[in-house]
């Protein structure tokens, strides 16, 4: 693997690890890994870096939704014509095109119930090109993004062993 | 024998010390938030289709013993995993024998060719649980010390210097614990020569063969003329993070095998059956895993080796196992440990406890998350400082 593929895995395993330990661990100079930042930084291939939060232990409530999307096509709008409306809404947190029996996957983010709903029917929902919209609320958080939110594993093997 | 005491521990007990490590354990598990360089098994769990192998074979009541060698199928897929990976090429019918941990393959080697009196040639520092072994089977001890200059790799020279010319057996263990050393097939061919010209028999411990970070694992069993004179002994603690299931092997010539199971079956009867479920999943599904481990382990080695060598902290470039095993910055490798568990509440291992050649040196695990190994290395400069 290059330096720039196993920086890029090691930035999604932990975003804040330091490019000193990036290097330390990679083997290579401090400098190659800054550099290899910058490149995928630049050639859009790392889009951001954000934290993975449990906001209930925030104590804060965030209300999301999952959004099944169909769509209709014609001549003049394709699916990247409504994305590119879709995707402009704070709202709308992640937006993907998916295969199966509808078409966009949509996930909302409000400050209630009742805002979420009302985004879906009054921003969603009345895009001439959509046809339906079935809204599911998330209840509960169990994993994001890979990361597993129960009380997890603790290490319980002995301190010191042969 | 005293009246108030009619039980007496025998000789071959009591001759044989607790182990070293025991003293920092205890030191260890009185402060809390320790973080432990000292541990000797992986932070991983068991891959999870392994686990679950194991939980669906008590589902399905699946709580017997197995054949005395092993289930058939798991001796088959060890094999055939064993020919893929490093060309051991075995009869899963009479060459290979499945044990609760490689620890106990290798006490069934002891007991089943050791004879009273014979020499068994230790090369050290090592996993300290061969010289009581070889004790329990009432052998003699010769401890082989390897050297930092050499990086801690077995040579014939090594071997001449203690007298192993009339050893029975040699026992190894590459890649290492405590050190982290790896042979390579040209070093091992050296230890190889003097074995045949000298007639020994070697028990290869490569509990850590999936551990390698540089090139490739070789086993000594491959190399010419040593196939017929080699017990090698693996299992699924490290490479799967198994250790608490206990399921390990042995291969080796059908009459050595025999004899071990001889013995297997009078003591043990079957390895436990559950782990061997979870093992035959194990090899079968979970190389990716494996793969992934070893990245991270060779990160953390990177990682490690790094940070002492900013500290000015002498540390061969360990190439396996999941140990580097630095000098020590103080004469006292003892109070050294000592001070640090105290002041800064990180725990290794002094090398000593692993027996001769691991003098002046500290073993340092790394199987431990990248947080903690990064604390554990910042307070570790602190206190040199």
């Amino acid at each position: 693997m290059d330096t720039q593929r196993e920086v890029l895995d090691l930035l999604c395993e932990n975003a804040r690890v330091e490019t000193a330990d990036i290097a330390r661990q990679l083997g290579v100079a401090e400098e190659e890994v800054a550099a290899a930042v910058d490149a995928l930084e630049a050639d859009g291939s790392v889009r951001g870096y954000q934290a993975v939060v449990d906001w209930e232990a925030v104590g804060e409530e965030r209300v999301r939704a999952f959004v099944e999307c169909n769509v209709t096509l014609d001549r003049e709008t394709g699916y990247d014509d409504i994305a590119g409306r879709l995707v402009k809404f704070d709202e709308v947190r992640t937006l993907r095109l998916v295969s199966g029996d509808y078409d966009f996957a949509l996930t909302v983010e409000g400050e209630s119930m009742s805002a979420v709903s009302r985004f879906v029917s009054e921003q969603v929902a009345p895009v001439p090109e959509v046809t339906q919209t079935v809204t599911h609320f998330i209840m509960e958080s169990y994993k994001e993004a890979g990361i597993e939110f129960g009380d997890g594993h603790d290490d319980d093997r002995l301190s010191v062993t042969p | 024998m005293s009246e108030d005491e009619p039980i007496t521990v025998s000789e071959r007990v009591r001759s044989v010390p607790p182990s070293g490590i025991r003293r920092f354990f205890e030191l260890a598990e009185e402060m809390d938030d320790v973080v432990s360089l000292g541990v000797g098994e992986p932070d991983f769990t068991a891959p999870w289709r392994a686990r679950q192998a194991a939980i669906e074979s008590l589902e399905r009541g699946q709580t017997s013993y197995t054949a005395n060698r092993g289930k058939r199928e798991l001796r088959e897929a060890i094999a055939a995993d064993c020919e893929a990976r490093y060309g051991l090429d075995y009869d899963p019918d009479d060459e290979v024998l499945v044990t609760a941990g490689a620890s106990e393959a290798i006490d069934l080697a002891f007991r089943a060719l050791v004879d009273p009196g014979d020499t068994v040639a230790v090369a050290q520092p090592s996993y300290v649980s061969y010289v009581p072994g070889v004790v329990f089977a009432d052998g003699e001890v010769l401890s082989v010390p390897t050297r930092a200059e050499d990086e801690f790799v077995l040579t014939p020279e090594a071997l001449s210097s203690v007298g192993a010319e009339g050893a029975d057996l040699l026992v190894m263990c590459y890649p290492n614990n405590p050190t982290g050393a790896t042979m390579d097939r040209e070093q091992l061919a050296e230890v190889a020569a003097f074995a045949r010209e000298h007639d020994l028999v070697v028990l290869s411990d490569e509990i850590y063969s999936e551990l390698t970070y540089e090139g490739e694992h070789t086993s000594i069993a491959t190399l010419p003329g040593m196939r017929e004179r080699t017990v090698v002994f693996n299992g699924f603690s490290k490479a799967y993070a198994m250790t608490g299931l206990r399921l390990g092997y042995a291969l080796g010539p059908a009459s050595a095998i025999g004899a071990m199971n001889r013995v297997h079956q009078y003591t043990m009867l079957s390895a436990p059956t559950t782990a061997q479920h979870a093992a035959l999943t194990a090899i079968e599904e979970c190389g990716d895993e494996v793969v992934e481990m070893r990245r991270q382990y060779d990160r953390r080695r990177q990682f490690v080796l790094a940070r002492f060598e900013e500290m000015g902290i002498d540390c061969f470039e360990a190439t396996g196992a999941f140990y580097v095993f630095p000098e020590c910055p103080w004469d006292d490798t003892d109070a050294f440990a000592e001070a640090l568990l105290d002041a800064e509440s990180v725990a290794m291992v002094p090398g000593d406890a692993f027996g001769a050649g691991g003098e002046d040196h500290l073993r340092v695990s790394y199987a431990t998350g990248f947080d903690d190994l990064r604390t554990a290395m910042d307070r570790i400069e602190r206190f040199v400082e």
